[in-house]
């Protein structure tokens, strides 16, 4: 009997054509928002996890505390590190690959008449080792040139193109300020972090020669340490927390005046946030999905009205209530489900497209196709039902006679 | 049949109809007996609001008495749930009505398989029985044709092949000649007598035409709900 109602829904159905099409617009529009959000969303998520990863997973990045509140309410910034805190972690924290103390410094770098505004990195090789950044051509710095503080650089990318363009930079001297360095080494290309920010667009040298010559001081601003695979980064955390607290000579109720942070909390707040973001839009899209059932029981309560002859016809042959009930609730869900069909066909072809146009993988999600499925047909049964029950109950004696 | 005594098919005892309530009150029907053997050939007259459709409607199990009692081959409808009424009709009763009813854009064998589809009949026995029925009323050469293409009198001979295909105690006629000319309203009564005649059918029919009357075998005048005269036809009253 299911089937025969279904075949017979189908038949009302396709009677007319256009007015069904109209009717499932709503559905249709519905899913392919929801399909479309969730699956574009869903690419952002894996791109922004993709692209944190590329800066190193398995990183601490420790950095001394800023805008605290001194006294007056005076803005402060806590002290800087030293060389020496870098190495008494490395020394005493068991777990690590390595520990790049860094400073940095921003200046106009110059060759010839090419001249480019960029980031200046000072730094060791450990750096290179925790950013898991390999060279594209040259060499690193050698442990003479780390120590003595030596004028000698490496180029990201971007200050290569800027400063020589398609011409080989090694030996070649550019000048930083008003020194003068020698570039032993070029870097491989990392593209846009997951900030925005191009990461390829930084001149590493020495973390001594930036100290000496160009910030003239011995600070050293952040320290990025890279945790040995399989070793639990928050015990590590723990670690370098207590020895720099030790080393600052912090008293117990103090608070911290630097922070670690780990590398993956990030990746989980700008995940969170594409998340956030995702559910958001999907709910507006959701919204137009209650819309098109609106307009299924509309469009159902019309047909009732004027079918009211047939029913009546019906109910005098003999059909129960619940099978004239069964029948419009199976029409009206036959049309949800084949309108949520439709909205998945349309949603994933726009978020195909989207994907491509935005730069973002398309991530298929069979759990929202089947959750959007199984969404339109309940639409379709509750929006369905009001119209069905009336049909139901009509009184077969008016109803015959109905014009 | 050993004594020439049938049991009556439909038996009203005292069968009221009231609308609204208190001085509004109105008896459409006040107080009818009356019974209706198997077999016979029944017409029922009377003017407008005389209380004869009020009357087919409650033989039909479409409606309930106010008072009185109905027995429908002994079974109590007033006693009887609106689904079992519905059940009643499945399979007991047969209806042809004046706007004959059909579902449009529904072929004609398609419309008169409908009470089968009903009572679960499978769809090859349906399709067969379907054809037989219209092959009856002779237009097995339009079972295809939806019933727009189909002219008021093929109409109503699809909408009587759709009451007798389940073949049913009673075929309910409700002004069935009422929508048609008087050569094709002559075809039907001849046809519905000829199906009475042949096959032993009950037909009850509500007419305010003398002549489609005159094709019954008995005649109910009815006014202002009561029944004014009740004679076999070829008696004078």
């Amino acid at each position: 009997m299911l089937w025969e109602t279904f075949l017979l829904a189908q038949r009302t159905i396709r009677r007319n054509v256009l007015r069904s099409s109209l009717t499932i617009l709503g559905i249709v529009i519905g899913v392919a928002a929801v399909i479309t959000m969730v699956t574009l969303g869903s690419g952002a998520t894996a791109k922004v996890t993709s692209d944190i990863a590329s800066l190193g997973t398995n990183t601490l990045h420790v950095r001394p505390g800023q805008g605290m509140r001194g006294p007056g309410g005076a803005r402060t910034s806590a002290d800087a590190f030293t060389v020496e805190d870098a190495e008494a972690i490395r020394n005493n924290v068991a777990g690590l690959v390595a520990v790049a103390p860094t400073a940095s410094a921003s200046s106009q770098a110059i060759h010839g008449s090419a001249n480019w505004s960029t980031a200046i990195t000072g730094t060791t090789n450990a750096f290179f080792q925790v950013k898991d950044w390999a060279l594209a051509r040259g060499r690193l710095f050698s442990e003479g040139e780390t120590k003595a503080g030596k004028s000698v650089c490496l180029l990201g990318q971007t200050v290569r193109k800027e400063l020589f363009g398609e011409a080989s930079p090694l030996g070649q001297t550019i000048r930083l300020g008003k020194i003068s360095f020698k570039v032993i080494g070029t870097l491989q290309e990392k593209g846009q972090s997951g900030f925005g920010t191009d990461q390829d667009d930084l001149v590493v040298i020495p973390l001594r020669t930036l100290q000496r010559r160009i910030n003239g001081n011995t600070d050293v601003q952040s320290m990025l340490v890279a945790v040995g695979d399989g070793v639990a980064t928050t015990a590590v955390q723990g670690h370098i927390e207590d020895l720099m607290r030790e080393r600052r000579k912090i008293r117990s109720d103090q608070d911290d005046d630097f922070h670690v942070r780990d590398m993956k909390e990030i990746i989980d707040t700008l995940t969170g946030t594409t998340t956030v973001l995702t559910a958001l839009l999907s709910a507006v899209a959701g919204v137009s999905l209650l819309v098109g059932g609106i307009g299924i029981m509309n469009i159902m309560l019309v047909s009732v009205t004027e079918r009211t002859r047939e029913i009546g016809t019906r109910l005098a042959i003999g059909a129960l209530e619940r099978e004239v009930l069964m029948q419009f609730l199976v029409e009206s869900v036959v049309l949800s489900t084949f309108g949520g069909m439709i909205g998945i066909a349309l949603g994933l072809c726009a978020a195909g497209l989207g994907s491509y146009f935005i730069g973002v993988p398309f991530v298929f999600k069979p759990g929202i196709v089947a959750a959007s499925f199984l969404f339109s047909a309940m639409v379709g049964m509750v929006f369905g039902y009001v119209p069905a029950r009336k049909a139901a109950r009509l009184n077969p004696i008016e109803a015959l006679r109905y014009e | 049949m050993t004594s020439g005594f049938t049991p009556p098919l439909i038996e009203f005892h005292k069968v009221a109809k009231v609308y609204g309530q208190g001085t509004a009150a109105m008896r459409a029907l006040d107080g009818v007996d009356l019974s209706v053997r198997a077999g016979e050939f029944v017409a029922m007259m009377g003017p407008s609001g005389s209380g004869k459709s009020t009357c087919l409607n409650i033989l039909g199990c479409l409606d309930t008495p106010s008072e009185g009692s109905y027995h429908f081959e002994d079974v109590p409808v007033e006693r009887l749930s609106r689904d079992q009424r519905a059940l009643l009709r499945r399979h007991f009763i047969g209806f042809i009505f004046q706007g004959f009813n059909l579902l449009n854009r529904t072929s004609a064998l398609e419309n008169v398989e409908l009470p089968l589809i009903y009572r679960k009949v499978p769809a090859r026995v349906r399709h067969e029985k379907a054809l037989e029925a219209l092959t009856a009323v002779g237009l097995a050469n339009w079972a295809h044709h939806a019933p727009g293409e189909l002219s008021g009198g093929q109409q109503q001979r699809v909408a009587i092949a759709r009451a007798l295909v389940g073949q049913p105690r009673v075929l309910l006629a409700d002004e069935p000649t009422g929508n048609l000319d008087s050569v094709r309203s002559r075809e039907i009564a001849a046809m519905l007598r000829e199906f009475n005649r042949q096959k032993g059918i009950t037909i009850v029919m509500v007419t305010h035409e003398p002549e489609m009357a005159a094709y019954a075998d008995r005649q109910i005048h009815f006014q202002d709900g009561t029944i004014t005269m009740d004679k076999q036809n070829g008696e004078t009253p």
